[in-house]
């Protein structure tokens, strides 16, 4: 019986993050069209988009290999994998004890690998140029990320996702400037890692800029749907993630009662709406950088990661 | 010593390393007074909070010598030079940004590794300030080393000299004396090079201190 109802729970989450997910993405939009005083398109736009690409025919390049096509669905499954092993409004699920976060970044890091080939498969120069860069920017994000992974491992005493929201929850987390550097560097790797703003504009097509819309410009049809939802549900992914280890709040742990659950949805769907809006904000906010300006952001987001690793020692030993 | 009290001291800080890195990171002369702004205030901030718990009120003092001079009348002082300067606002750095970062990761993580190995048996809080202090002390010195501008050379110093202060308010029992007499002298320091730089400018027509190098050759010949 407690299998059913963490299996429910579980299955709840899963089908939750895909079905949020172009709603976030809507909502983002939304709010910074508002921000730009224009009115911009309805917030379930993401959806429609989404349904009239699964009616249309696929066109296949006819040099396409079986790899380009199998790659949405791939890319797909990873991220959603992933997303589901995030604590999003319930710590303890039962996925959340099959893999860490270190096996959350492998996950995206397959994805990301398969997109790139899919990228290079066709043979167009966008989808290689696209592929080069997604690249480059991802040498230097992965390892921010792992860097940002051990501060916490070392912190919390653990890499499961679940016992660091439990740890940041209790009063031994305390205030410290590791963690406050790890958010920093983890918003940084996060926008790097969506293609938003600074790095990537996810709505231009020109050639100079894009990154991550180079690679998919062969796609059409239902498998630019599915890749469009996992980039969708990446983005969701990481405002998840911050939102669990930051902002810990009224997660329900496991066996708690619905008006617990409930609770935690409520809180879950109010951070993602704020994480949204912070992300909107910041978007119009700032320009978009050159390609070769990227390595230096990340650069940044490197550097603050191994600091945080660093200063964590100074308060360890004491 | 409990949770939040030195939970606060360990943020104010590190947050001034942190500071620092971004110092070492900025790439426009403005840009980079502002962060020094924002680094003097975290050090008034920090000062403070020392001078609360110590219960020592000679640090507020201090603190408010801090944010007077440093976070309010340098800043403005060196924003109106730079503008009576003319002169480039893009600071010109030796190396690469990012190689500099890395060299000051370095020097974090050996201030870190030999004040914490020094200092054993010292009052964590105190042992805690001295490793960040010194962190921001070397961070100023590589600011001073990386930087050709002139104008950047002086924040650095500046920046270096936060890292003493701070320093100074984690041991406990330092005379407000020499505190004063450190901070003066800085000003001192402070008047001197403006004039320098002055001088340096009106000889070469440019800040930076390249120029000295190719005069040094000249004279040589």
């Amino acid at each position: 019986m407690v299998l059913i109802a963490a299996l429910f729970v579980q299955a709840f989450q899963m089908a939750l993050v895909v079905l949020l997910a172009p709603l976030l993405t809507g909502f983002i939009r939304l709010v910074k069209a508002r921000l730009l005083r224009r009115r911009g398109p309805p917030v379930i736009q993401p959806y429609r988009d989404l349904l009239r690409l699964l009616r249309k025919e696929v066109v296949l390049a006819e040099n396409a290999s079986w790899l380009f096509r199998v790659t949405p669905y791939l890319i797909f499954a990873a991220t959603w994998v992933a997303a589901a092993i995030i604590p999003t409004f319930a710590t303890g699920l039962i996925f959340s004890w099959t893999a860490d976060l270190i096996a959350i970044v492998a996950l995206l890091g397959s994805a990301r690998f398969f997109l790139t080939l899919a990228g290079m498969d066709v043979g167009t120069s966008f989808g290689g140029i696209g592929s080069s860069r997604e690249v480059m920017i991802a040498t230097l994000a992965e390892p921010s990320m792992l860097l940002i992974i051990f501060t916490l491992a070392l912190i919390a005493g653990s890499t499961q996702l679940s016992s660091i929201a439990a740890f940041m929850t209790s009063t031994q987390a305390g205030l410290r400037v590791s963690l406050a550097i790890a958010l920093i560097a983890l918003v940084m790797v996060a926008i790097a890692e969506n293609a938003r703003i600074p790095v990537d504009n996810p709505a231009t097509h020109l050639e100079l800029t894009m990154v991550h819309e180079a690679m998919v410009l062969e796609y059409s049809g239902r498998h630019l749907a599915m890749i469009e939802l996992a980039a969708s549900l990446k983005l969701l992914l990481y405002i998840s993630l911050i939102a669990c280890i930051f902002a810990p709040w009224r997660l329900a742990s496991p066996g708690a009662g619905p008006a617990v659950y409930l609770a935690g949805l409520l809180a879950y769907l109010a951070k993602l709406a704020a994480g949204g809006a912070l992300l909107a904000l910041f978007e119009t906010a700032t320009a978009k950088m050159r390609v070769f300006r990227v390595p230096e952001f990340l650069g940044a987001a490197l550097m603050l990661a191994l600091l945080a690793t660093l200063l964590r020692f100074v308060s360890r030993s004491l | 010593m409990d949770g939040p009290v030195f939970d606060i001291a360990h943020m104010l800080a590190g947050g001034l390393v942190l500071v620092s890195m971004m110092m070492l990171y900025q790439d426009r002369l403005y840009a980079l007074l502002n962060v020094f702004a924002l680094h003097s205030l975290i050090l008034t901030l920090s000062v403070a909070w020392q001078a609360f718990i110590q219960d020592a009120p000679h640090l507020y003092v201090t603190a408010a010598i801090a944010l007077v001079f440093k976070a309010i009348v340098i800043p403005v002082v060196l924003h109106r030079m730079i503008r009576q300067l003319g002169i480039h606002r893009e600071i010109e750095t030796v190396v690469g940004i990012g190689p500099t970062m890395l060299a000051g990761i370095g020097l974090v993580a050996l201030a870190t590794v030999v004040m914490l190995r020094v200092t054993p048996e010292a009052d964590p809080l105190a042992r805690e300030d001295l490793a960040f202090a010194l962190s921001v002390l070397l961070l100023g010195l590589l600011i001073m080393v990386t930087r050709r501008n002139a104008v950047s050379q002086v924040v650095g110093f500046m920046s270096l000299e936060n890292g003493l202060v701070l320093a100074a308010t984690g041991a406990k029992g330092m005379p407000l004396v020499v505190e004063i007499s450190v901070a003066f002298s800085i000003l001192i320091a402070f008047i001197v090079i403006g004039v320098f730089l002055f001088r340096i400018r009106e000889r070469f027509d440019t800040v930076d201190v390249r120029a000295l190098d190719d005069f040094k050759g000249r004279r040589r010949k």
